[in-house]
């Protein structure tokens, strides 16, 4: 063992030199030629900085809401509910959800709500909706904002983005981009 | 939609595979130290560590000196996480000012990175600092994926050599494991990532203002860089609290295809490569053969299920065509989330893209057989060591049902190698059931720990995902466990440090045994090991050894969870 000890302590060294320091630094500095250069997304609003790719709460009736959060949609953290699927205590969460929508939206039919709108996210931070999820919501927004409830199904047309390549996985909606198109729409 | 999601399923499978098949051939070469692509890049520094160090890298080791140089160097892996975690609050690069781990939280955390487990009672966001991440948990990912492919080394040396002792020199396995194949394709996948969103950056966390006015902050960090080895390891550990359901770990459905294809591609090619280094290229696709049925035997019921969603909800009468998406991510959809979480418990990763925790009941139930079974594909490395075990087993068995001798690569499977391989085999189950039962025991006579998320059977089913994880080295977990306690910190380090190096004991034994053998020319009374009949057999011995201990336990879990719908 004692003659193995000193040649291991020393590759060690050399090894994070290499595999965690030089790594990273090269990643750093190539990281500096991608668009956002080494940060998340952001787009730039009224004078602040937005994460395009995290959730936000929105609560008011002339916003999309995003996906119920189990982290407050604070990115400072991230988690899901981890609650299971027969587990009445989240069940009868679960059922609230769906009478404050009905409440919110009395247009719609329950059977036309998304289950995806009242359970909460792998993450707490999902930033999408599916387009379905969206259409639902359109007729609370276009009331809420004294907009044509046709130009709010436009703005979610513009805002769906298909398929990756057309071909793989499911097509999603941006909530904050939606949201934000939302407010330039109504100025 | 639903046609969308499942080609982009099946696309990320023949992707894996497509380019597993010539990167196993290129293994092949690293390992039998023939002119490969990267001598010229990495040659020279090779060397330079080997001289700065010590070591002569062409001396031949037997079997038990592999086994103390793996043990030894993993000793000062384990020594030096401890100290970088214990005492990451005052170390630099912590902008966020995280605070130290406690000594218990630690001892797990050290423990389960150096074993390639992952296990995280912590929340990167919050429980670890940038230097820790850095220097302590992804070099970790990067050194424990090039020590299980350096022991998958020594054994298929092994079982090319006719009748040898020496096998290789471990430092020269396990370096070039990490120079040739491991730090390159992470360069490669850090890069897609981080065109796509993922971030790589020094500065701490931002703090902003939504729409609505809320002020949040935004944890940040260099993500791209540890994501990238996290899955070519089969790591698993996240960046984020959430893992890979994180939208800055991964932003898109390209990324999630990136970070599947990255997970599968070296337990994929490990494959292959033993087929190419032994010539033998019909065993390798009788191998992959046994473990790709396995795989989708448990990820299309998956899929099914997820897509289906919970019958609970159904009856509330909302519309549930997206499926169970309690827990999952809307880019990602139920389709490639059920899918990632049997890939994600087969192979030894246990990232996730989607809570277990809340999947249904019976899908559950498969990512614990996912575990339990531990064969099919596997970590890098390690999964061809398990399933070489299973191997052993299978050749004996076989042997006596048609009165052949047991030969295996022209070696006698005898009493010896028979012992050990059994007591690999049993020893994941023990570990699994005692674990869980202590547990079991422990909450219901101190009810007030408040250790679970949900009651009844899915409660009992967190524990048992636990240990199964613990036992497993995959490192997923039902997260609704608070298990950041002295009790799960410390019983599932010391089941994580069983589980990883018995089983790589239990295997290097068996093949520095075999070599030492006289090597028996294959004749017609030889038992053939690569076609389609011994591979029901050896499915056979896993279905048994595996899915019928374990049925008791996934009967008080899982299967009563359903049958409570």
């Amino acid at each position: 063992m004692k003659q193995h000890l000193l040649p291991a302590i020393k590759l060690t060294l050399i090894c994070l030199i290499f595999f965690s320091g030089l790594y990273t630094v090269i990643l750093l500095g190539i990281a500096k030629l991608t668009p956002n250069g080494g940060n998340a997304g952001t787009v730039d609003h009224a004078g602040s900085t937005q994460y395009t790719n995290l959730a936000q709460s929105f609560t008011d009736d002339g916003y999309f809401w995003s996906r119920p959060s189990a982290v407050g949609y604070n990115a400072a953290g991230s988690a899901g509910s981890n609650k299971g699927p027969t587990n009445p205590d989240y069940l009868a969460t679960v059922q609230a959800r769906i009478d404050t929508f009905v409440v919110h939206n009395p247009s719609v039919q329950k059977a036309d709500i998304p289950s995806e709108l009242v359970t909460a996210s792998g993450s707490g931070l999902d930033p999408h909706l599916s387009v379905k999820a969206a259409n639902v919501q359109s007729q609370r927004i276009a009331l809420s904002r004294g907009l044509s409830q046709d130009v709010v199904h436009q703005l979610i047309i513009e805002h769906t983005d298909g398929p990756l390549l057309g071909l793989f996985g499911p097509a999603t909606v941006n909530v904050l981009e939606l949201n934000m198109a939302l407010d330039a729409a109504t100025k | 939609m639903m046609n969308t999601e499942l080609f982009g399923i099946v696309t990320m499978f023949m992707v894996a595979l497509l380019l597993a098949i010539p990167l196993g051939r290129y293994i092949a070469r690293v390992y039998s130290g023939e002119r490969s692509l990267l001598d010229l890049v990495m040659g020279p520094l090779e060397r330079l560590f080997f001289r700065a160090s010590g070591i002569d890298s062409k001396r031949e080791m037997d079997w038990k000196e592999h086994l103390k140089v793996l043990l030894t160097i993993n000793m000062v892996w384990f020594l030096w996480a401890m100290f970088v975690l214990t005492n990451q609050g005052w170390l630099p690069w912590n902008p966020d000012g995280n605070p130290s781990m406690s000594a218990d939280l630690a001892f797990n955390t050290a423990i389960s990175f150096v074993v390639n487990c992952n296990l995280q009672h912590y929340s990167g966001e919050s429980g670890a600092t940038y230097f820790s991440q850095i220097f302590g948990l992804m070099f970790l990912q990067f050194v424990s994926a090039g020590t299980g492919m350096a022991a998958a080394a020594m054994v298929f040396n092994a079982l090319k050599q006719r009748t040898a002792a020496k096998l290789g020199n471990f430092y020269d396995y396990f370096l070039k494991s990490m120079t040739r194949v491991l730090l390159p394709i992470s360069l490669v996948v850090a890069v897609l990532l981080m065109f796509n969103g993922t971030p790589q950056t020094v500065e701490g966390k931002d703090s902003i203002v939504t729409l609505q006015g809320d002020s949040v902050q935004v944890s940040r960090g260099p993500v791209a860089g540890f994501v990238a080895i996290k899955h070519l390891g089969t790591n698993g550990g996240g960046y984020y609290g959430a893992n890979s359901a994180h939208p800055l770990e991964n932003p898109s459905y390209f990324t999630n295809m990136v970070e599947m294809v990255a997970q599968l591609i070296i337990p994929f090619a490990m494959v292959f490569a033993l087929g190419f280094y032994l010539k033998r290229k019909r065993f390798a696709w009788m191998v992959f053969g046994v473990m790709t049925v396995g795989f989708l035997l448990l990820a299309v019921p998956n899929i099914i299920m997820e897509v289906n969603g919970n019958p609970n909800i159904t009856a509330m009468g909302i519309d549930q065509t997206t499926g169970a998406m309690e827990g999952k991510e809307v880019r990602f959809g139920a389709a490639a989330s059920g899918f990632w979480s049997i890939v994600t418990t087969v192979i030894s990763t246990g990232s996730v893209n989607a809570m277990h925790d809340s999947t249904m009941p019976l899908s559950g139930m498969n990512e614990l057989l996912a575990m339990m079974t531990n064969a099919f594909y596997g970590g890098a490395g390690v999964g061809i060591l398990n399933f070489f075990v299973f191997i052993v087993l299978a050749v004996f068995i076989s042997g006596l049902m048609v009165g052949r001798t047991p030969e295996f690569m022209g070696k006698k499977i005898e009493a010896r190698e028979m012992k050990i391989a059994m007591i690999i085999a049993l020893l994941h189950p023990f570990l699994i059931l005692t674990g869980t039962a202590l547990a079991a025991y422990g909450i219901t006579h101190t009810p007030d720990h408040a250790w679970l998320n949900n009651p009844g059977s899915h409660g009992f089913s967190e524990m048992l995902y636990e240990y199964t994880s613990a036992s497993a080295n995959n490192g997923s977990g039902f997260e609704g466990l608070g298990d950041n306690t002295p009790w799960w910190n410390i019983s599932t380090g010391i089941i994580l440090l069983l589980s990883r190096f018995l089983p790589i004991i239990g295997p290097l034994a068996i093949a520095g045994l075999l070599a030492q053998k006289k090597y028996i020319p294959e004749s017609a009374g030889t038992l053939k090991t690569d076609t389609g009949t011994f591979g029901v057999v050896v499915f056979a011995v896993i279905a048994i050894v595996a899915a019928l201990s374990f049925f008791p336990a996934l009967a008080l879990g899982p299967i009563a969870e359903y049958l409570s719908f």
